[in-house]
């Protein structure tokens, strides 16, 4: 973890102590649905500018993680701090507030299906009250051309393929440039070409924005574009933690399975 | 129990017979259970809708789109089975006013079951099965592909955007949804007098409003804005609350239309109580 924190404060050049830097911090978080158990005893840190993806078995609990860190799921043990507030504490209001700073990619792209791919994207714009209509459209715009979909402006979501689907969604999370990303699986059901567009539009994001991600995926090549560091969740907990090239050397089964 | 039951080769035990009165008596505390966990969520939901209401911001555009959707787009329906049930009624009554030599009475007296009584709970429950059905199925399905997790994440209340704005829509339109279809029932009615005996538009409405009271129109209006807010309520409730995937979309349509009738027919029975303490 330490060259990571040491490379950030180099990069951005300022005297950031760790305190200022820690993005979203979760300690012994456990979480179960009835008697199931998806999270035991799950700590991590996550540093400003870092992006760290997060591995691990299909229904072993890396979207409810992120869920968790939004309040779109409540918390059984432990804590949750994102941007330096404890999330369960959070009053609506506040709650609010601090959502608009963290973006949030759906596995299932979760567009309104009433509207429009440009309705879909102005949406979370609504937030931002003194924005004129000209400035949205700008924003729209050039949150589609990153994803390469201009010309799907005026579609209904049931009329695009799953994969631009996705792509819409992960602009529609762009659009505000939030400060944190939470991306559950970016890449999942696109061709190569593409996944891989969206392997670097995610590292563009953070380089242009400076921005902190998480991102849940299957895909290797997206982790290895991507990550700064990765952990690899096991039995509800952090089984494995390093950047590619430590984690692709690791001894650990469990561990090496994903890297094969 | 049962189970293990049914797996023992003991013959008298093979017969899975519930004569057990303790595991019936379970069972009805069950459901009672369910009844009250159901109306206890219920009341808190209405309570939040309320509350979400009177605070601003209001999502104005998102009220007259919905107010657009439930009203504007039920309207053929509701004027087809409008203009049928002034025309059944009134080629149903005449032959009774005929045998007491009131004809002349049969303008009157289809008036006044529309106005007071068939428009509005005819109008409610093909409202119930329309609107109710299609806000419970739409709001389950956006629950399941998690579109109302996504609002939430960005920072916008769906509650206010998707729940407030449905039921205040259908508080409002439900009530114009039913003057609308009691006009043209008055007018089906008009045509059907037509058939047998030859009466003016003038001498027809003529002789409605003449027996019309104020106590028939007043309380018939009023109650169509209570069958129109549980018609939005109970669809967004149970869409909503939907939980359990693409199953519970088609669950969620179905016991809206259920338990919106079911509460338009109690609604109404209160309000002729009502009224009928007071004329
Ligand atoms: N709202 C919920 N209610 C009950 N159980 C849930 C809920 N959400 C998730 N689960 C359960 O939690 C477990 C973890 O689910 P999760 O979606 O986090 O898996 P995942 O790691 O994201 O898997 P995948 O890679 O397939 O997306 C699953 O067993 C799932 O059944
Ligand atoms: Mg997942």
């Amino acid at each position: 973890m330490e060259p990571i924190i040491e490379k950030y404060n180099e990069s951005t050049k300022g005297a950031i102590n760790q305190e200022q830097s820690l993005m979203v911090e979760t300690n012994h978080l456990a979480k179960s649905f009835g008697s199931k158990v998806v999270l035991k005893d799950f700590t991590m840190k996550l540093y400003k500018g870092e992006n760290l993806v997060i591995l691990g078995k299909s229904g072993g609990g890396k979207s409810v993680f992120i869920k968790l860190l939004v309040r779109l799921l409540d918390i059984d043990e432990g804590t949750v701090k994102v941007l330096g507030k404890d999330v369960s504490t959070l009053s609506d209001d506040e709650l609010n507030e601090l959502r608009q700073k963290v973006g949030f990619l759906f596995q299932s792209a979760a567009l309104y299906d009433s509207m429009s791919v440009r309705e879909n994207l102005e949406f979370p714009l609504r937030v931002m009250k003194d924005l004129k209509n000209e400035e949205k459209d700008q924003l729209v715009k050039e949150a589609l051309d990153n994803v390469g979909l201009a010309d799907a402006i005026d579609k209904k979501p049931s009329e695009l393929s799953g994969g631009m689907r996705k792509r819409i969604g992960l602009a529609r999370t762009l659009i505000l440039k939030p400060e944190i990303i939470l991306y559950d699986e970016p890449t999942t059901g696109l061709d190569p070409i593409t996944s891989k567009e969206i392997s670097k539009l995610i590292l563009e994001m953070q380089k242009k924005y400076n921005t902190t991600s998480i991102i849940i995926t299957h895909d290797m090549e997206c982790a290895k574009i991507t990550s700064n560091r990765i952990i690899v969740l096991k039995e509800g907990a952090v089984g494995a933690e390093g950047n590619y090239t430590e984690l692709a050397k690791s001894e650990d089964a469990f561990v090496h399975s994903f890297f094969e | 129990m049962e189970i293990e039951k049914l797996n023992t080769d003991d013959e008298d035990a093979a017969i899975p017979v519930d004569n057990n009165p303790e595991t019936s008596r379970n069972a009805v505390q069950q459901t009672l259970m369910d009844f009250f966990m159901e109306v206890t969520l219920l009341s808190k939901f209405t309570a939040r809708f309320f509350k979400q209401a009177i605070i601003p911001p209001y999502e104005l555009k998102e009220f007259l789109k919905q107010c657009y959707i439930i009203g504007y787009k039920s309207l053929p329906l509701v004027g087809i089975t409008g203009f049928i049930m002034g025309v059944v009624l009134t080629i149903q009554s005449r032959p009774t006013l005929a045998q007491f030599g009131a004809e002349s009475w049969l303008p009157a007296m289809v008036g006044i079951s529309i106005i007071r009584e068939i428009g509005p709970v005819i109008t409610a429950l093909i409202c119930a099965g329309k609107v109710g059905s299609g806000i419970g199925a739409e709001l389950a399905s956006m629950k399941v592909t998690e579109q109302i997790d996504a609002m939430e994440v960005s920072g916008i209340n769906p509650f206010k955007y998707i729940v407030v704005t449905r039921i205040l829509a259908t508080t409002l339109m439900i009530p114009i949804l039913v003057i609308i279809s009691d006009a043209i029932a008055l007018g089906g009615s008009l045509m059907a007098v037509n058939i047998k005996s030859d009466v003016s538009f003038n001498l027809f409405f003529g002789h409605v409003f003449e027996k019309l009271e104020f106590m028939d129109v007043i309380p018939s209006v009023i109650k169509t804005f209570f069958f129109g807010f549980a018609i939005g309520l109970v669809g967004c409730f149970k869409g909503y609350n939907s939980n359990k995937g693409t199953e519970g979309v088609g669950e969620s349509a179905n016991s809206s239309v259920v338990f919106a009738s079911l509460l338009v027919f109690i609604m109404d029975m209160i309000a002729v109580q009502i009224t009928s303490l007071f004329s």
